[in-house]
């Protein structure tokens, strides 16, 4: 290792990236093709004697692997910057209690029986969203004071304090409703991809994505200055009271957006940046671009399972994502025992 | 850049610092000069630690008073200057740190560089010249984390060369380390603050090591400067007495005639030490 210049290092990683960022490609296009009916890639531009493939192909399936790639990366993003944030491993995209801010909006939705759109989001979407923004606000009100911000200790407690309390309104809530109406929250609660059925849905949690995603790019050194304790960024230079704001409101707004429609789905936000970080570092420059590639692309791949697997039955892709990226992650984790960090 | 040919480049003036109503500083007045080494020392919770982060402008609670950084008032420097002319050494301490050395000091570039810029190979000499400077060249390629203290405590000064700081903040830098290290460490700083005109604010609990080095202690007690001033003057039983409230023993270096602390003994003590060394030489013989 020591004798190998910094340059040699940084190839290698380039290496990685390439070859996740092609492995991306191949998946995330195969993908549409691949379900119940396989569909031939000459769908694509309609020279199929079956015109309900085409449709499928396009009204359904593209727009269902497009936001599974993008919730898999918003997810995946949201984690490492939290553990960068928080300096805890644990910490995932909604660790501040933004999914179960969602939930208990869809839940609500669900059990009163909200059935209207607007501006051609489901009243279900709008609940959970509505959810989500309630729970960032509540913890960024109950945790800001003084002039650096919020600590971020004060911050965890209260997003895993919300957390539970949310849960067990949830619980409370379905546990008081008929059981047709609490199977839909339960199904809810597991998340999946199901629900996309438009580019409609894509379009709406897109802003939030870029958005959310250019904020972490934009302060990429920041995430690795502030990964090595806050006093430190600051004496480096770092306006930290602004990064954390603005990690914490992008961030969060994306993961919100994002689970509004796709509820929340786990694993992947916690996960994700871990297999990163065996892979090429806890440098954040590299770091992202392979923690929302590996996000994005296991996300596809799992939803494209399934979508196949019980078929014609759909499995809710959060069981999925555990299933397939736990014993992966161990794995990694055996190979690269000497290495692992707290990160 | 700016205020650089300033001579006071700190300055205090009726500084304050509350915390939860507690007075953690109490109107503290103090200038530090260009070039000085000065110490802060003080019994535990006098608010040492909290003046010197103070000076990188990491403040907690409420603020009164006013301070000056190379002139400029506190809450006006933009932090990315700050940064280019004062930096935070902090313990060597176990926090986690997965990057390694080399990574570390590039990342130390910080001030210098934009969001999306990529390191320039400017930003790779300045790192390779502060690790060669600080001898940890040869662990460039290992994580923090795998490091002793000693070794990690002289990557925190490399990281402030790097990162171009006229003004180091020292946080208790010898406190873990043993007296190889501690010698080390020390030497850097005084070659730092000899050869390259860096300011040297160092908190510590080693008055021996503080009055061999610096030109200027500060003594804190419940928040109150209580000592401003040469060393030759702080090693009197009255002075100690005031600052730690106990009055040491002190005797006087071989070399620098300097008087310094030796752990006190109770006479009884005397007694027992000398009949246990009777005691051996008897078995000896």
């Amino acid at each position: 290792m020591a004798s190998q210049s910094p340059r040699e290092d940084e190839i290698g990683v380039g290496w990685t990236l390439g070859t996740f960022f092609v492995l991306a490609l191949v998946i995330t296009a195969w993908a549409p093709f691949w379900g119940i009916k396989s569909i031939p890639l000459r769908a694509l531009w309609g020279a199929v004697n079956d015109y309900t493939l085409v449709e499928i192909l396009w009204r359904f399936r593209i727009p269902r692997v497009l936001m599974a790639f993008l919730t898999g990366a918003a997810l995946a993003t949201g984690g490492m910057v939290f553990q960068a944030l928080f300096r805890n491993p644990l910490a995932t995209p909604f660790t501040l209690g933004v999914s179960s801010g969602a939930a208990l909006g869809a839940t609500i939705c669900i059990q009163c029986g909200w059935s209207f759109s607007l501006l051609g989001v489901s009243s279900i979407s709008l609940s959970a969203f509505a959810g989500a923004v309630l729970s960032i606000l509540i913890v960024y009100l109950l945790t800001t004071r003084g002039r650096y911000g919020t600590s971020t200790a004060t911050m965890l407690l209260a997003g895993v304090a919300l957390s539970f309390f949310f849960s067990s309104l949830i619980l409370f809530l379905q546990y008081t409703s008929d059981l047709s109406r609490s199977f839909r929250m339960l199904r809810w609660v597991m998340g999946g991809l199901e629900g996309i059925v438009s580019y409609r849905d894509l379009l709406n949690v897109f802003p939030f994505v870029v958005a959310g995603c250019l904020i972490v790019w934009y302060l990429l050194l920041d995430l690795n200055l502030l990964s090595t304790g806050e006093d430190f960024a600051f004496s480096r230079g770092v306006n930290v009271a602004q990064a954390k704001l603005l990690l914490f409101f992008g961030v969060s707004m994306m993961v919100g957006a994002v689970v509004s429609v796709c509820g929340p789905i786990g694993f992947v936000g916690l996960i994700g940046p871990h297999v990163a970080r065996l892979l090429v570092g806890p440098d954040h420059r590299y770091l992202y671009p392979l923690a929302w590639l590996f996000g994005g692309t296991l996300l596809v791949f799992c939803d494209a399972l399934a979508r196949t697997l019980i078929a014609p039955a759909e499995l809710p892709v959060g069981i999925l994502t555990a299933l397939l990226g736990g014993p992966f992650f161990l794995w990694l984790l055996l190979k690269r025992r000497q290495e692992i960090g707290a990160f | 850049m700016r205020n650089l040919n300033t001579n006071v480049v700190l300055e205090a003036r009726k500084f304050s610092c509350h915390i939860g109503g507690k007075a953690i500083l109490k109107e503290v007045s103090l200038q530090i000069r260009r070039g000085e080494y000065v110490s802060i020392i003080g019994p535990n919770g006098a608010g040492k630690t909290t003046l010197l982060k103070a000076f990188d402008r990491i403040m907690v609670g409420e603020i009164s008073g006013e301070l000056d950084i190379c002139g400029m008032p506190w809450e006006e420097w933009k932090q990315s200057d700050l940064a280019k002319l004062t930096a935070l050494v902090p313990q060597a301490d176990s926090r986690a740190l997965p990057f390694t050395a080399e990574q570390f000091l590039l990342m130390c570039r910080y001030p210098y560089m934009s969001p999306f810029a990529t390191v320039r190979p400017s930003d790779r000499k300045v790192a390779h010249e502060a690790m060669v400077g600080t001898g940890t060249i040869a662990f460039a390629k290992r994580r923090l984390d795998t490091l002793s203290s000693g070794e990690r405590q002289k990557v925190y000064l490399a990281a402030a060369l790097a990162q171009g700081a006229h003004i180091w903040l020292l946080d208790e830098p010898t406190t873990f380390l043993d007296y190889h290290h501690q010698a080390d460490i020390l030497s850097l700083v005084a070659l730092a603050n000899k050869e390259f005109d860096v300011t040297v604010v160092a908190v510590t609990h080693d008055l021996n090591h503080a009055v061999l080095e610096s030109d200027r202690i500060i003594a804190l007690r419940d928040g109150e400067l209580v000592f401003y001033g040469t060393p030759d003057l702080v090693m009197k039983p009255d002075v100690l007495q005031r600052i730690y409230g106990f009055t040491p023993l002190l005797v006087e270096h071989p070399r620098s005639g300097l008087p310094m602390i030796v752990p006190r003994m109770t006479p009884e003590q005397e007694k027992e030490l000398a009949k246990w060394r009777a005691k051996a030489r008897e078995k000896m013989k």
